[in-house]
């Protein structure tokens, strides 16, 4: 049971790190992969808490959709950003 | 003392709630100081799924398995054991269907309520940040920037020219046309001396 | 602007943090939440009341079937709204030389997708069918299904994938999909049972009542994957080429 409390932690921390990684970069691009990888963390976590239908559903909605959305829509904006 | 209890309480127990609230806080400061939209987009996005994160979190049990029934609770009973037992009296009427589930067992399956909540919550999450992406395209298309500081320069001086009264208005546009047909006039002098 | 927004954030975040003494330890049985007697119901009689033996999915459909009606009308309403806004909003406007994208349809992508997406469609039926035993359904098997659309539009271009599934055609399958949720539990209605009371099924079709609520949970989650799979690949569409529908990414 330990070794479970220490993974959840350490992903817990990666979670935090890619969240905070996606609103410091100043280009768009990299900003939405990244938020990608969030998506993908949080569907990891949610399967190892044993909610398997959420992590399904945030897999293909989170990870696919949500990321593709947000590449396709900086593709027609400016790909640098001030802040 | 009060405060080292709370302190080990709050940080050595529960440590995830912490991290949380972390993920929140870090999307809640995006949505609000950030000046590029995509970025709010993006932040407000984080905050979402930080809240998911911690409705999702409640429903865990410790060593329960995951809420699908298992073999042996299989509501079509051919995997059942007792459909074998036909003779023992202690499970009456389960060779033929399927009961309700005793407390202890149901404390063995993790809590399907928040699952099919949250479930709910990231689809809608997922519709609305494709309908605020659809309004930032639009907006790029009207202004031609998407931070926040030129967006509210270009709207205050689009403001300024809206409010000002239509005798200068008409002036501006008069000394406009004169200029155009000085300049006009001139060039079709320089034509007609080349 | 970014100093002065750190005071109410770290405000909330120390009430935050002061009210998570009182939650629950993690994972412990005998909290509020899993103690309730709505949720020990759910658990309990899933197997009993409608034979399904994956307890999402059952609650999703059935014991809540109102929620996920309103949450597919949602999604609909977002796809059409983003159609809304983006229709025509580039005419008369000259094309931006700079967001052409010069590359041609790459050989080995677009044959590895050609394989690929046959295999990813029969995926999603069986996602969305196998609901009930295993994790998915309705709305998993859609979004399957509509990525396998936007992967034909991102290995060739937006107009072969538009070719395909035209966005009326999107429209149209959005709708069926509302149509055959909201279908289904009028039928109900009008044999006798509320809206939505799948079991009032049973005198129409030759099965006891908790089977009955096994197949209208099919059929509602097949009305479900349509709008969330034709939603899915119009947003897309829309997005990427700013509503032209001409080219895209």
């Amino acid at each position: 049971m330990i070794g479970l409390e220490i993974f959840n932690t350490f992903i817990l921390l990666l979670l935090v790190v890619a969240a905070t990684a996606s609103l410091w970069v100043k280009d768009l691009l990299v900003s939405a992969v990244v938020f990608g990888i969030y998506s993908f963390l949080m569907c990891l976590l949610w399967a190892e808490m044993g909610a398997v239908d959420v992590a399904f559903t945030e897999a293909t909605v989170g990870a696919g959709i949500s990321t593709v959305v947000l590449v396709a829509t900086v593709f027609h904006l400016r790909r640098k950003s001030n802040d | 003392m009060g405060e080292a209890s709370i302190a080990s309480e709050l940080f050595l127990e529960r440590l995830n709630y912490c991290i949380y609230v972390i993920l929140l806080l870090i999307g809640l400061w995006a949505m609000l100081a950030k000046r590029n939209l995509i970025k709010k987009l993006i932040g407000m996005s984080i905050f979402q799924t930080a809240i998911i994160l911690f409705y999702v979190s409640i429903a865990v049990k410790k060593e329960a398995t995951i809420p699908i029934y298992l073999p042996e609770h299989d509501p079509h009973g051919e995997h059942s054991h007792n459909s074998s037992d036909e003779n023992e009296s202690s499970h009456i009427g389960t060779a033929s269907g399927p009961v309700a589930l005793e407390a202890d067992a149901i404390t063995g399956y993790a809590n399907p309520l928040p699952h099919v909540l949250m479930l709910t919550a990231i689809v809608v999450g997922v519709a609305t940040l494709g309908l605020a992406l659809a309004l930032t395209q639009r907006i790029f298309q009207g202004y031609g920037t998407i931070e926040e500081d030129e967006l509210l320069d270009k709207l205050d001086r689009a403001d300024e020219r809206a409010s000002l009264s239509p005798l200068i208005l008409e002036e501006r546009n008069a000394r406009r046309r004169k200029k155009t047909t000085q300049s006009n006039g001139e060039k079709g002098r320089s034509k007609k001396k080349n | 602007m970014k100093v002065l927004s750190i005071i109410p954030v770290l405000a909330i975040g120390g009430l935050l943090l002061w009210a998570a003494q009182d939650f629950p330890k993690w994972g412990d049985v005998k909290s509020p939440a899993s103690n309730s007697p709505v949720s020990s119901h759910f658990i309990g009689n899933t197997g009993v009341d409608t034979e399904v033996p994956n307890m999402v999915t059952a609650v999703l459909a059935d014991y809540r079937g109102f929620d996920t009606m309103f949450e597919t009308v949602v999604v609909f309403i977002a796809g059409m709204a983003v159609i809304a806004i983006l229709k025509g909003s580039t005419k008369g406007r000259p094309r931006r030389k700079d967001h052409e994208v010069e590359a041609e349809p790459d050989l080995i992508v677009t044959n590895t997708v050609r394989l690929i997406v046959p295999v990813l469609q029969i995926f999603a039926f069986y996602v969305l069918a196998h609901g009930h035993v295993s994790p998915g359904g309705g709305f998993q098997g859609g979004v399957v299904m509509g990525a396998s659309f936007i992967l034909i539009a991102l290995s060739w271009d937006l107009e072969k994938a538009i070719s395909r599934f035209p966005i009326e055609r999107c429209l149209t399958v959005a709708v069926l999909g509302i149509l055959i949720y909201g279908g289904i539990g009028l039928l109900s209605m009008l044999l006798g049972g509320e809206f939505l009371d799948y079991a009032e099924l049973e005198r129409v079709l030759p099965v006891s009542r908790e089977m009955a609520r096994y197949h209208a949970m099919l059929g509602v989650e097949i009305g479900v994957g349509f709008t969330v799979s034709a939603i899915m690949f119009a947003l897309y569409a829309n997005l990427a080429s700013e509503g032209r529908l001409k080219e895209g990414l």
